[in-house]
Order: C-alpha cells, then structure tokens, then sequence
C-alpha cells in the first residue's frame, strides 16, 4: 500500500516535477482562495482565469509554445482585466461581479477574434488542460517565484486585507492602503492563476483556489487556520490527483481537481463548522 | 470664534451624490472640544455630512477644513457595514483601533496589548477576546466598536447614529463614554433621532435638512417651528431641478 503512494514518486521524474509543481501552486493558491471566499470574490477568480486564455493564446501565436511569451500574454490579459473591472466598480456605481463580467467577455472575444484572424488551427490544449506531467526546470521555478511572492506579499499585506473585507468604511477612514491592496490582491491573482494554467490549464486552475478555501471553511472559524487548512487541502489533493492519474491512467490535472473536490464534498459533509452531518444532528443545545 | 480653535469648519460645503445635493450649502464651524448632535429627518444628508469630514465623500463645491488631518479622526459609520461572518476574534477587531499607530506592518507592543485590555474593560467585554465577531449580538458589536474608538484616541470622533437598536443598558454605558470623550476635551458630533437624549447630553445641536435649518444651543435648536421646517424642507425634491446658482457669500 505505502509502495503505491511512495513508489511512483521515487521512481519517475515527472512525478517529481509533478509533486514540486503542485505543492508550489497549493502554497500560493490556498491562501489566495481564502481571501476570494472571503471576499466574495469566488467568482471573480473564474472570470479571470477566463480572460488569461486569449492572452496566453496570443502569446502562444507570437512566439509558439514559449514559456515566457505565454506567461506575459497571460499575465497582461489577466491584469488589464482585473485592474480595469476593479478601478470601474471602486469609481462608478458599477459593481465588481458587472464591471469584471463586462471586461472578461471583451477580453474572451477579442483574443478569440485574433485567434480566427490568423488563421491556424492552434493547438490549444495545453492551455486549456495544462502539463502537469511535462514541467520543465523554467516553468517549475516560475511556479516556485509565484508562490514565494504571494506568501511573502500576504504577509506583508495581510492587515489591509482583512480589514478591506471586514470594515471597508473603517479602512477608508485610517488609511489609503485600500484601493492598493484591493489591486495588489487582484494581481496575486492573476499571478497564481497564470502559473496554475501552465500546470493544470486555465480551466482548472481556479480549481486549485476555490475547492481548498471552500472546504476549509468547514473546517474552521479563524482566517490563519483556514489558510493553512486550504494549503493543506491543496496539496493532500494533488499528491492524491498525481497517483490516481499514475495508477489509474487518468488525466493528470482532472484527477486532481477531482481530488480537491471530493475532499470539498467531504467537508460539506462532515465539516464541523457547518457540515450538513452537524446541521442535521447537532446533538442537545448546550447550557450556555 | 476664531479659525484655530476651530476642529472642523465648512466653507459653503455642498455634498453630494451624481450633482444632486445631499447638504447644501452649509457654512460655519465645530469648536475644538464640541460635543454636537446632528440631527434631522431621514434624507436630511447627516451621514453624507459624517461622510465628507471623515473625507470619504468629496465635496462637490466648498471646503471642508480640518484642524488635525483626517488620521485624526475617528468615525463610527453605521453597523450595518460590517461584514459580521467574517472570521475575526472581537480582540483582532477592536485591536484594529490601533491602526493610526501600528500601520500597515508594525507590531502590537506589549504596551498596547494593555491598552486593549482596558479598552475592552471599559466597554464592560472583558473575556470576549477569543469570541469571533459572528456571534455577538448588536449591543456587543456596538460596545466592541466603542472599543475600537476608544483605542484610535483621535481628537475627533464622529458617531453616525451609534445607538439605533441597541438597549437602553448599553445605551447608557456607551453615552457615559461619550461623556468622558467630552471631558477629555475632545469634539464629538454624533448624528442622533433621539431627541430626548440630545436636550440631555448634547449642549450643541445641528439641525440639518439638506440645508442647514438651525445651528447652535441645543435648547433653541430644537423648537417645533425649526422641527417642522426641516421636515418641511426634507420633502421637497424636484426630479426638474435647474443648476445651483447661489453666490458664495
């Protein structure tokens, strides 16, 4: 049994890189998941990663499967967008899910348009379903950067961020660091999203963000154990996904996904904060 | 009066939302050490006027100036714009009073973790650090939130209405510390319905119906004919309202 789990890992490369690339994108992921959820942005992450596709196509058309130029086109896309629905929703009477709503279709039509004008039948599957099982050294270490900066720049960020989710109103009135942060957390997310696509593609990379925080809100009331429960789940979830794709020769970045969804259901479950199990039987009220 | 001791002073403030006006034309100033209630019916614009001292509303014409910048206020908005799921213990919320100190990065020092203590104490929520703020009820969150005030320690504090459904008990307890904010010479304007409580604590009263109506001692403020003009005033909107043309004095 523990030679299923070890073996393939110690014996293929690819699992290594696997193991390294997802435990990478559960570190920055979880956390950015959490403030999402908390946020109210569960959403937004989606329309995102919606709109990196045409930037990343773009690329991938300029420069053909390059590393760099995917990543660029991707991250470019993804920021114009956040940072346009974001500056719309904070200075007009639009709201966020509109304004980002509004952008993403824009983005999406547009790259699809440059897409048709060329031409060519593109081979977009690596973008839309990712090689988690073809890591190379260059996209490993852009994995290993966006983690290291997210951490690094949560930590760094973290009271605003808090704050900006509890008492905006508060925030305004002690601080400027509101409407920075808010573009800062945006860009976190782009970032993650963007190296989650080079791994998993776009379509599951929010995947790895929104399926973590979601459970992990079963699990606990603090913000510092949610995110640690999130990261936890992401990687339990990937070393899982990686060897049910090793053993069952499923496809890499599904499985895993998958993965993170049956512990989501799971929590919904069994969570103690709120699990259906404890809605259902939460056992005699207590005296005080 | 003279403009330094003045903490707040409006120079023909008009504010707003899109071009129509929310106060109108509102000229004069709050004394260092006032302790004033706003008052007025509801659409009067009394939490627009909290909204551009506190400077997260511009004005649309005038000046509003301020004698210590606006890190030197404290502004309690009303509750309802707290998101109350948030997991957050009542001791990281109230600690948050102390933004204007520890910044964005800075630490609590041990110094402070006493100040939070007695902050708590004297809104009587001893032994509620650990709780999340989900599970307190309005009258604690309020209390929570006077916590918070009493650690931000600003010159000026702003309430807007701070004591819409909370009880009678808490009402007192909270109204006690706005006593003490006055004794300790600080200016508080708190925008309030209940007229009973102004006529007994609040020497100073604003009465305000988009345009100020009576500015001054309380007990000359609220007359039934200023009472009846405001809501007289309040009431008049024209969807066909031409462009403001009033000089500015």
């Amino acid at each position: 049994m523990l030679d299923l789990i070890y073996a393939p890992f110690a014996e293929f490369e690819f699992m290594q890189r696997a193991l390294v690339g997802v435990i990478a994108i559960a570190l920055g992921g979880g956390p950015i998941g959490v403030f999402l959820m908390l946020r109210r942005m569960s959403l937004t992450g989606d329309a995102m990663a919606h709109a990196i596709l045409p930037g990343a196509a773009v690329g991938y058309l300029l420069a053909g499967l390059s590393l760099p130029a995917m990543t660029v086109g991707g991250l470019v896309a993804g920021i114009v967008v956040a940072v346009a629905a974001g500056l719309v929703s904070r200075f007009t009477s639009l709201k966020e899910d509109a304004s980002l709503a509004a952008f993403y279709l824009l983005s999406l039509a547009l790259g699809v348009t440059i897409v048709s004008l060329r031409g060519s039948n593109v081979d977009l599957l690596h973008v839309l379903f990712g090689t988690v099982l073809a890591l190379d050294d260059d996209t490993l270490l852009l994995l290993a950067s966006i983690s290291t900066i997210t951490v690094l720049a949560l930590a760094v960020l973290y009271r605003p961020l808090v704050l900006e989710c509890v008492d905006p109103v508060f925030l305004r009135s002690v601080s400027r660091a509101g409407t920075p942060t808010h573009l800062i957390f945006l860009g976190l997310v782009v970032m993650n999203l963007v190296g989650g696509f080079h791994a998993l593609g776009t379509l599951l990379a929010v995947g790895m963000m929104m399926l973590p925080a979601a459970a992990s809100r079963f699990w606990t009331s603090d913000i510092t154990m949610m995110m640690l429960v999130s990261i936890a789940i992401g990687i339990a979830s990937g070393v899982s996904g990686l060897l049910l794709s090793f053993h069952a020769e499923l496809p890499a970045g599904p499985a895993i996904i998958l993965s993170a969804g049956a512990v989501y259901v799971a929590s919904l479950v069994l969570g103690r904060e709120g699990g259906l199990l404890w809605l259902a039987w939460p056992g005699r009220h207590l005296e005080a | 009066m003279s403009a330094a001791s003045a903490a707040i002073g409006f120079d023909e403030v008009t504010l707003g939302y899109g071009r129509r006006p929310a106060v109108h034309h509102l000229d004069g100033e709050i004394p260092a050490g006032s302790l004033i209630a706003v008052v007025g019916p509801n659409g009067a614009g009394k939490s627009t006027l909290l909204k551009g001292i506190v400077g997260t509303l511009k004005p649309l014409e005038g000046h509003i100036r301020l004698k210590d910048s606006s890190s030197g206020i404290a502004y309690l908005p009303q509750a309802a714009e707290i998101d109350r799921s948030f997991p957050l213990s009542v001791y990281d919320l109230v600690a948050m009073g102390l933004w204007s100190r520890s910044g964005l990065f800075g630490g609590i020092a041990r110094r402070d973790r006493t100040k939070i203590e007695e902050a708590l104490a004297a809104v009587g929520l001893t032994g509620f650090e650990r709780r999340p703020i989900s599970t307190l009820s309005g009258g604690q969150m309020q209390r929570a939130l006077f916590a918070r005030l009493l650690l931000q320690d600003a010159p000026v504090i702003l309430l807007d209405e701070p004591f819409t459904a909370i009880d009678a008990k808490t009402t007192a307890d909270l109204l006690d510390l706005v006593r003490r904010w006055h004794t300790e010479s600080r200016t508080v304007v708190a925008v309030l319905h209940d007229l009973d409580m102004v006529r007994r604590t609040f020497p100073q009263t604003l009465l305000i119906a988009r345009e100020p109506v009576a500015w001054g001692e309380t007990p000359e403020v609220l007359q039934p004919e200023n009472l009846l003009k405001a809501r007289r005033m309040v009431e008049a909107y024209d969807p066909h309202a031409d462009v403001c043309h009033r000089t500015v004095a």
